[in-house]
């Protein structure tokens, strides 16, 4: 299973959700099939993605949020699955690609393929009730469906090989992704309570 | 020593003050008292976090929903967020309002605590974080509404330091 396929396969999915990628690979993976300005690349800070998803996802309670993690990046922020599991939002899904590999900065073993660490069994002994492990992409798929059915933090660890896309770069500055990223969520909430207001 | 109770009133009674409705922050023992309120106050949310890196993503995610969010540490947490404080907030332009324990400086009896004070100026000075010391509590409500404001108006990090004349009796 390789992510750009998953990628594919939930994007038109992610037409109305705010979703958080980490660097790399799966931020040009993600461009690649198509920009939206409800799309934010953390292109550095590794780990924090899943921390922004959480932020995004506390204050914004009629949003649903996804966020696509690497192991690379998630192993630099372990605490993350406690202080989601901690607060538990109901409207985030953590999406955790795991290759086995720093692959984004010369794939390098990660402690996942060179260890024994499993990323699943450490989000669930974090206390996250939710947490599928998939290694196809059937699997994968039917792991994002009921994530996205449920009323409740889900966590999906998938099993991928260790390859990215054969070029990088985007048309975007990164502070104009941010400030872009916000308008479109701002904008939302003032239609949203203006459409309340006239209900 | 006792921490100030008068003192951390004060300082929450500014944050209310500011429209703040978010904080994050990792429990230090000059915030306690602030933060038993924040965590009392049913209009503020509180987030707690394992590491204070965490808060400068959940402040991030904040102020991209648009929440008015301040962190509090201490400022040896502060040492631990510097690269999500550069990599995402100064890199991307996301304000962080950031109240700093300033533990290790004068009067510092515990020496565990003294080469992180010492250094902590320093840092914030490399990092190009503007940053006032708060020392008097007749003056820390406004400092800490124009660290708020000027925050929000630089889309930069700032930093208010709590000082020891200010946070303990």
């Amino acid at each position: 299973m390789e992510r750009a396929g998953c990628l594919e396969m939930i994007y038109p999915e992610l037409e109305d959700k705010l979703v958080v990628t980490i660097m790399g690979a799966s931020a040009q993976e993600l461009y690649n099939l198509g920009h939206r300005d409800n799309f934010f690349y953390l292109q550095h800070a590794m780990g924090l993605a899943s921390s922004i998803g959480l932020g995004l996802a506390m204050h914004l309670p009629a949003e649903r949020v996804v966020v696509l993690d690497g192991d690379g990046s998630v192993l630099m922020n372990l605490g993350t699955f406690a202080t989601l599991a901690r607060y538990r939002p109901k409207n985030l899904i953590h999406l955790v690609f795991d290759n086995g590999s720093l692959l984004s900065t010369g794939g390098f073993n990660s402690h996942t393929t060179s260890g024994s660490t499993d990323l699943a069994a450490i989000a669930r002994g974090a206390g996250i009730e939710h947490v599928a492990a998939v290694d196809g992409v059937v699997d994968f798929g039917e792991a994002f469906v009921a994530a996205l059915e449920r009323d409740d933090l889900s966590v999906i660890v998938a099993k991928v090989a260790p390859v990215g896309p054969d070029h990088y770069g985007m048309d975007l500055h990164l502070p104009e992704n941010g400030f872009r990223f916000r308008r479109w969520i701002l904008d939302r909430k003032r239609a949203g309570s203006a459409r309340s207001n006239d209900a | 020593m006792t921490v100030s109770y008068d003192n951390s009133k004060i300082i929450f009674d500014a944050i209310k003050s500011a429209g703040i409705t978010s904080v994050s922050a990792l429990p230090e023992t000059w915030l306690g008292p602030v933060l038993a309120r924040v965590e009392d106050d049913p209009d503020i949310r509180l987030v707690q976090v394992a590491k204070e890196e965490e808060a400068i993503g959940i402040a991030a995610g904040a102020y991209f929903a648009g929440a008015p969010h301040l962190l509090l540490m201490q400022n040896h947490g502060f040492f631990g967020a510097i690269n999500g404080i550069v990599s995402l907030a100064q890199l991307y332009h996301v304000p962080l309002c950031m109240l700093i324990a300033l533990r290790g400086h004068w009067g510092e009896p515990y020496p565990w605590h003294t080469r992180g004070g010492i250094v902590t100026e320093s840092v914030l000075r490399a990092l190009g974080i503007p940053f006032e010391y708060a020392r008097d509590p007749r003056l820390v409500s406004k400092q800490i509404r124009e660290a708020w404001t000027f925050s929000q108006s630089s889309l930069s990090p700032v930093a208010l330091l709590l000082t020891r004349d200010l946070m303990e009796d």
